[in-house]
């Protein structure tokens, strides 16, 4: 058998058509091999698809609970986007918002009785320097000892997440709940809802407003520039002047400190206890993962400031569409994680035709 | 002596990058049983054209004969299949591997079984019959690397190559190693293979080869028997080059010395002495020329200035201020430009955009004022940027379609221009300058030339940095030789005679250099 013969080559450098066109092509893709899924779990894909969408933004409910699921991702996407930007390999945001939330349980469960304009400033900022604290403990060992951040951020999580684990089963746990959980937050640490009935609060005020810094950064500052610089080349970035150090300590300090607050987001706006991993299991986590999720979300919008928003957009209908999907017509809600891995390597190919193009050769 | 058949024939091979013609109808032929020394200056173009005959590249024009019959050479992989093999300059052994796993890297065995213990004997067999001592079970990263050398030699027998092409294989070689390398070659050329031995260096080409084709500038001077011709003569073929600019040495007031280093030492990248209390001092209005082969302490004394490598003794002294080890943004912001040997690693950030690559070094300028956290000020003046940007493109005649593209797309010579652009700009009292015209056209050279010069003209403290000789002749009004990571003499320009720079930089000190 003779197989054509193909060649890959860089594009010359991709027009913004070309830029659009790839990506938006493979998600199309996905979207086709999901509806074999969907087929597979016995259900019509065209029905499917139908509750899925109409499920996450078919109505003002299913639009205010997709924000509402947008919130945190579009904090740990924004979060994780600007350390990748200075190729701070930051894979921490789920342990960074573990540690948000239990300092920011900390001040919510000790003052009660304190009013919400103090109490809601005080958790987001604590919750703030408690993810900034714990990013920047890697980035100090990355640039002192040149310990490589993919693994000690990761390791991170594990730590946050046991210790978690030992606060609400040990000495912060709910003597009247059935769960290993922590009492409730005041009532005045919790994030007042836009508006009343539906589920999505100021919390998504506070991640639009990170999302537009990430963007005014990378546009406008000194710093941007500066971040830009070090993540391209860092070698170059030192020749000329740049401090890489404090660059990368006050990118992990910023990236640390937004996923600390999706912590408090989740802690405030949805589950109002700390809540983890007990000696015999649990209700759950505080986090659904939002944390790793903040890395796909980052790569699948190209970490820029506008791709981000677009991506944890995406993720959110997809999250909440599944819902419906599942209580429509019963395919498994799981089919999300799914169509997560299936997406990431569509649009892998995807960025990769963005750059190169394959031909046929002759002979 | 009878005449061998030709076993490799390249006809008028051309080959052009971006801004620069590598290979200009280039012919080149190879005997069986000779050895054929490819020689030329740095950019000659010698390792462009055995590339395009191992297949790395793709020649634009021209036809490659293999024993007579004309072929294609798409991939190492077919160059092999046609008994060629290249041992690179820079080696490509895994060094957790053993010598054998290395060598048998990437081969097929019949029905998919390996034959460790038969490939060692075999590669023992090999070693013996070549004078190519080496143990082949030996781990790679265990290695010396005239041995590693020998590793690669060895790969390319056991696939059967008959004709071998080595890139400055002298370079990473110590005397010793040089000489069996010589004895293998001689032995490989005895039993029939063909060798090409890729230098500048005169005396080994003249020690080794049987043949020497001269390259110049990316075309064919002249083939040369080596015992018809003389080191004299090569030098001419080497070198010469149509006048086309004569630059006219400026007179500049001297002023004070600028930039001074005293008994600087420091460390190479693989830990070992590169600087060796080398003092040197440049006064404004001065250009001094640092001459030498590569790999002496060039590089390392360029990033000791520019604080990005550590100097483990001395002084690196800055307008008469202490600067040594000093974080690299005070050494920008203490007037040093510096144009550094790699452009595109270090020069430039080659993904960022014209003009950020224009102002990355002096954002400073371009922001508001400086608040608590943000020394460097907040938020950029984009429209000053802008205007900036393009005086800068205009007046250094940057070739760029806009101040907007990713700097990699620009061509060798407009790169550089981009950095002399960054530098020049801001009237450095001191400039650094490391190969500023390598691999550039003659247009490129001739502009880069000029600004430097004016540059002297204006007052600044010129320490140039370049193996190639005319350069050093050309632009400088003193000129210190290193060798080995010392300064083996300084003498003014006006006076030099090539012949005793020539001997500083073959390793002979000026004190032990008669008149």
């Amino acid at each position: 058998m003779r197989f054509p013969k193909l060649k890959v080559e860089k594009r010359p450098l991709p027009d913004l058509k070309t830029k659009i066109l790839w990506p938006v092509l493979s998600i199309l893709i996905a979207l086709g091999i999901g509806a074999i899924l969907i087929a597979a779990a016995g259900v019509d894909p065209l029905t499917g698809y139908y509750h899925l969408f109409s499920g996450a933004l078919g109505d003002v409910h299913a639009i205010s609970e997709t924000l509402w699921r947008f919130t945190p991702l579009l904090l740990t996407g924004t979060a994780v986007a600007l350390a990748f930007r200075c190729k701070f390999w930051n894979i921490g945001a789920e342990g960074q918002m573990l540690i948000g939330a239990t300092v920011a349980t900390f001040f919510g469960v000790s003052f009660i009785g304190t009013p919400s304009w103090l109490l809601i400033p005080l958790v987001i900022i604590s919750g703030f320097l408690a993810g900034a604290l714990w990013a920047v403990i890697p980035a100090i060992l990355k640039a002192k000892f040149k310990a490589d951040e993919v693994v000690t951020t990761l390791l991170g999580n594990w730590i946050i997440l046991y210790f978690v684990g030992y606060l609400v089963e040990g000495p912060w746990r709910d003597p009247t709940s059935l769960w290993p959980e922590s009492p409730a937050i005041a009532a005045t640490a919790v994030f007042p809802r836009l508006v009343s009935g539906y589920r999505v609060h100021i919390g998504f005020i506070i991640a639009i407003f990170f999302a537009i810094l990430f963007f005014i950064v990378l546009r406008k500052t000194v710093w941007g520039s500066q971040i830009k610089a070090v993540g391209a080349n860092p070698r170059a970035a030192d020749f000329m002047g740049i401090k890489v150090t404090r660059v990368l300590i006050t990118v992990a300090i910023l990236s640390g400190g937004i996923a600390g607050i999706a912590g408090v987001n989740e802690l405030c706006g949805t589950h109002l206890h700390m809540k983890g991993l007990g000696f015999f299991g649990g209700t759950g986590e505080l986090s659904w993962g939002y944390g790793y999720a903040g890395v796909f979300i980052a790569m699948l919008g190209g970490l820029s400031a506008i791709g981000v928003p677009v991506a944890a957009f995406f993720m959110a209908v997809m999250i909440q569409g599944s819902r419906a999907m599942y209580r429509a017509t019963g395919v498994p809600s799981p089919f999300f994680y799914a169509m997560e891995g299936i997406i990431l390597v569509c649009l892998l190919l995807g960025i990769f035709l963005t750059y190169y193009r394959i031909r046929r050769v002759k002979g | 002596m009878k005449r061998s058949p030709v076993v490799i024939k390249m006809v008028r091979i051309t080959k052009k990058f971006p801004g620069v013609i590598a290979n200009d109808k280039i012919n080149f032929e190879v005997r069986k049983g000779e050895i054929h020394a490819l020689l030329g200056e740095n950019g000659a173009g010698k390792t462009t054209l055995m590339n395009i005959l191992y297949g790395l590249y793709r020649p634009d024009a021209g036809e490659i004969y293999i024993r007579g019959k004309k072929v294609t050479i798409k991939s190492p992989n077919d160059a092999i299949s046609h008994k060629v093999g290249m041992i690179h300059q820079h080696f490509t052994l895994v060094p957790p591997f053993t010598v054998t796993q290395n060598i048998i890297l990437g081969l097929k065995f019949p029905k998919g079984v390996l034959k460790i213990g038969r490939a060692e004997k075999r590669v023992a067999e090999l070693s013996e019959k070549y004078g190519l001592k080496v143990e082949p079970r030996a781990q790679v990263w265990q290695l010396s690397v005239g041995e590693q050398q020998r590793v690669e030699i060895l790969k390319a027998l056991y696939r059967g190559a008959e004709t071998l092409i080595l890139d400055e294989p002298t370079s990473v070689l110590t005397p010793g190693e040089v000489r069996d390398l010589f004895k293998t070659l001689r032995s490989l050329a005895k039993a029939g293979a063909s060798i090409v031995f890729i230098s500048h260096k005169l005396d080994e080409v003249i020690e080794i080869s049987d043949r020497i084709t001269v390259l110049r500038d990316g075309k064919f001077v002249a083939t040369k028997k080596t015992s018809t011709t003389d080191k004299g003569e090569l030098a001419r073929l080497m070198v010469k080059r149509e006048v086309i600019f004569r630059l006219k040495k400026p007179k500049a007031k001297l002023g004070k010395p600028a930039l001074e280093i005293k008994k600087v030492s420091a460390l190479s990248d693989r830990k070992l002495p590169a600087l060796k209390e080398v003092s040197l001092s440049v006064r404004e209005g001065e250009i001094l020329g640092v001459a030498g082969v590569a790999g002496n302490g060039q590089r390392e004394l360029a990033e000791v200035i520019a604080s990005i490598r550590k100097a483990t003794e001395g002084k690196v002294i800055v307008k008469g201020k202490d600067m040594t080890n000093r974080p690299p943004s005070e050494i920008v912001e203490a007037g040093v430009g510096r144009i550094p040997e790699d452009r595109l690693d270090m020069g430039l950030i080659t993904d960022l955009s014209v003009k950020e690559n224009l102002v990355l070094e002096t954002l400073r300028d371009f922001s508001d004022k400086a608040v608590l956290f943000f020394p460097e000020g907040v938020f950029l003046n984009h429209s000053a940027i802008d205007k900036y940007a393009d005086k800068l493109i205009s007046e250094f005649r940057v070739i760029t379609p806009s101040r907007e593209v990713p700097s990699k797309t620009l061509s060798g010579g407009n790169l550089q221009r981009l950095i002399l652009a960054r530098v020049l700009a801001r009237n450095p009292k001191i400039l650094v300058a490391s190969e500023p015209t390598r691999g550039l056209d003659v247009g490129a050279t001739e502009y880069i030339r000029r600004k430097l010069l004016e540059q002297k003209t204006r007052g600044a403290a010129i320490l140039l940095i370049s193996e190639d000789l005319e350069e050093i002749l050309t632009l400088s009004d003193r000129i210190a030789v290193m060798y080995e990571g010392k300064i083996m003499g300084i003498v003014p320009a006006r006076k030099a005679k090539i012949e005793k720079i020539g001997l500083m930089m073959a390793g002979t000190p000026l004190s032990k250099i008669g008149r």
